[in-house]
């Protein structure tokens, strides 16, 4: 190698690891500062000019929140922990009747010719703003009373996850192997035996990533669970958090433990499951 | 007695009914009773009074508003801003994760991070950070002398969009990055040691094979971007409301408060369709581009 190339390569080095420092700080330095704010004593994050890294952690909002304890800000906590519990339901329950539904109807689509149109009619109607949505689905559940009821949400969630789910499942079960199907047909299986016994074995692991992604959308849905919740009743971790931000909780550090503790589930399983969440979203990006 | 055939049609439908049952009374039923009660003059709550049918009505009066017309252009505003900003650093960050470099895996992962993060928490957060007396954002600029004195970021209606936009592009150009990377992966690199072999610069190698290499996906999430931000409701609600003097109220915040705060849930609904139309657009180009792919794989 040359002394010039050897340059060239040296320099492209530079400029590459320069690159990434930018981007690891412009990427951790706000969340590592969501971290502080939530272990920084309440007069630490109000001092001008500021003191950014504390000069004792503070742990104690954790405990307090997770514990529900009597104490000064016990209402946070029973808010914190009543929201928490809807919106895991909320978002579970919503996932279980997505994959019930969408791992038939993915299989059809996959194996039936003339279903196409009906799966871009759904990718359709999920990707319309909720505002086209909101009002006749307000006025069924005020006229059925079901405002304010976890159920409902669940229903409302539907319109996102199906098709989403349906969508994804549906490319994962065109790569799965049809002489096998075959096979069991000819002994004498029938179409619901073999979904069961053939195709989802095989497509495990697409599942569990279509399953998550679904938890996860929902779990960070906002705009139906506001409009459609009222009180700890059904209102979800998010619509929680806005309410806390607006002026609800005069201590940042507290606002902020409540969003790192709801940012943690999407971010560990982001983090561990990044693979098959890229392939997810990207699905129809880079291949349909 | 139907044939194997004709057997065969009837299960497959009946493995789509629970779904088709489902989509159809949560999205399709609404959709038509939206149109309808565009028509009307519905208010909320219902059953105090009955609505009545006003024809175009309320359409009229909508294409003729002034603040309908100003919540459009200030989507607009987000929506190009944001997926064009998003675009220039997804490629540049995809790009540069293509390179090969030490904890290159770790980087990858800790990229997707913001992307992870609710969109609530995440407007949140900016909201804490831009805090007129406290913020952390007023309180580094100072401290580095970028600016003398604390501002109030989201309080000043000339600059309260464009801090929205940032806090909005921070979360989600990842999406455009790791789409370009994925991208760049399926263009075989002996291609590129071909075009260097045959005299080929830096250049002229990234627009005649990366770019071609690139577009398809980019395309694709581009439009979905667009898509998104169109829509974009929940990371105005928490940072701003809408304000200062309405500077970042957007058209899916217009069409919640004609509906939900001034309780019109007939001129909402017409406003309503109104984005629904603009949307569908947008819509079906991306259906399109999925349509093709689908064509050719």
């Amino acid at each position: 190698m040359s002394v010039d190339s050897r340059r060239r390569k040296l320099v492209q080095a530079v400029w590459i690891y320069t690159a990434v420092a930018v981007l690891l700080v412009v990427t951790l330095a706000p969340l590592f500062w969501l971290f502080i704010m939530s272990v920084s004593p309440a007069k630490e994050l109000t001092t001008v000019p500021l003191h950014w890294i504390p000069d004792q952690w503070d742990f104690s909002r954790y405990t307090r929140l997770l514990s529900n304890a009597a104490g000064i800000d016990s209402s946070v906590s029973a808010e914190f922990l009543a929201t928490l519990r809807n919106s895991v339901v909320a978002a579970g329950g919503a996932t279980v009747v997505a994959m019930v539904t969408a791992i038939p109807a993915a299989y059809a689509i996959s194996r039936y010719h003339g279903r196409m149109p009906l799966l871009y009619g759904m990718i359709g109607t999920y990707m319309m703003p909720p505002v086209t949505y909101v009002l006749p689905l307000y006025i069924a559940f005020s006229v059925m009373g079901i405002l304010n009821n976890v159920g409902a949400l669940v229903a409302v969630y539907c319109t996102m996850l199906l098709p989403f789910t349906t969508w994804l499942l549906k490319s994962n079960f065109d790569a799965v192997p049809r002489e096998i199907e075959e096979a069991a047909r000819i002994d004498g299986a029938g179409t619901l035996a073999i979904i069961w016994n053939v195709v989802i074995p095989l497509a495990k692991p697409a599942l569990g990533a279509a399953a998550l992604l679904a938890f996860l959308s929902a779990w960070d849905e906002f705009f139906y669970a506001l409009i459609f919740t009222s009180d700890l009743r059904a209102k979800t971790l998010p619509v929680a958090i806005a309410d806390f931000a607006a002026g609800r909780i005069t201590d940042y550090g507290l606002v902020s433990a409540v969003g790192v503790l709801a940012a943690l589930p999407p971010t560990i399983f982001a983090v561990l499951f990044q693979r098959s969440l890229v392939s997810g979203l990207s699905a129809g990006s880079v291949k349909g | 007695m139907l044939t194997r055939a004709q057997r065969r049609e009837v299960e497959g439908w009946a493995l789509m009914l629970p779904v088709l049952a489902v989509m159809a009374v949560v999205t399709l039923y609404p959709l038509m009773r939206t149109v309808w009660l565009s028509f009307t003059d519905a208010e909320l709550p219902v059953g105090e009074t009955v609505p009545q049918w006003v024809g175009i009505e309320n359409y009229n009066y909508v294409i003729t508003d002034p603040d309908f017309l100003d919540a459009l252009l200030r989507t607009l505003h987000f929506t190009l801003a944001s997926v064009a900003v998003e675009l220039v650093l997804g490629i540049l960050v995809g790009l540069l994760l293509n390179q090969p470099f030490r904890g290159r895996a770790l980087v990858r992962s800790i990229v997707i991070l913001p992307w992870a993060l609710p969109t609530i928490v995440n407007g949140m957060l900016w909201r804490l950070s831009f805090n007129p007396d406290y913020g952390a954002v007023n309180a580094m600029l100072t401290q580095l002398h970028i600016i003398d004195q604390y501002r109030s970021w989201l309080g000043d209606p000339d600059i309260v969009m464009d801090m929205v936009i940032l806090a909005d592009v921070w979360k989600n150009y990842a999406i455009v990055a790791l789409v370009v990377l994925a991208a760049l992966q399926t263009i075989p690199s002996d291609l590129y040691e071909a075009m260097r072999i045959d005299g080929a610069g830096a250049w002229s190698r990234f627009w005649n094979l990366t770019v071609p290499g690139i577009l398809g996906p980019l395309t694709v999430v581009m439009v979905l971007r667009l898509i998104d931000c169109f829509r974009v409701f929940d990371i105005i609600y928490v940072m701003t409301r809408g304000g200062p003097a309405d500077a970042t109220k957007t058209l899916s915040f217009f069409v919640y408060q004609e509906s939900f705060a001034f309780l019109r849930a007939g001129s909402g609904a017409s406003y309503a369709v109104i984005c629904a139309i603009m949307s569908a657009i947008l819509i079906a180009i991306y259906i399109s581009l999925l349509k093709r792919q689908e064509t050719l794989s």
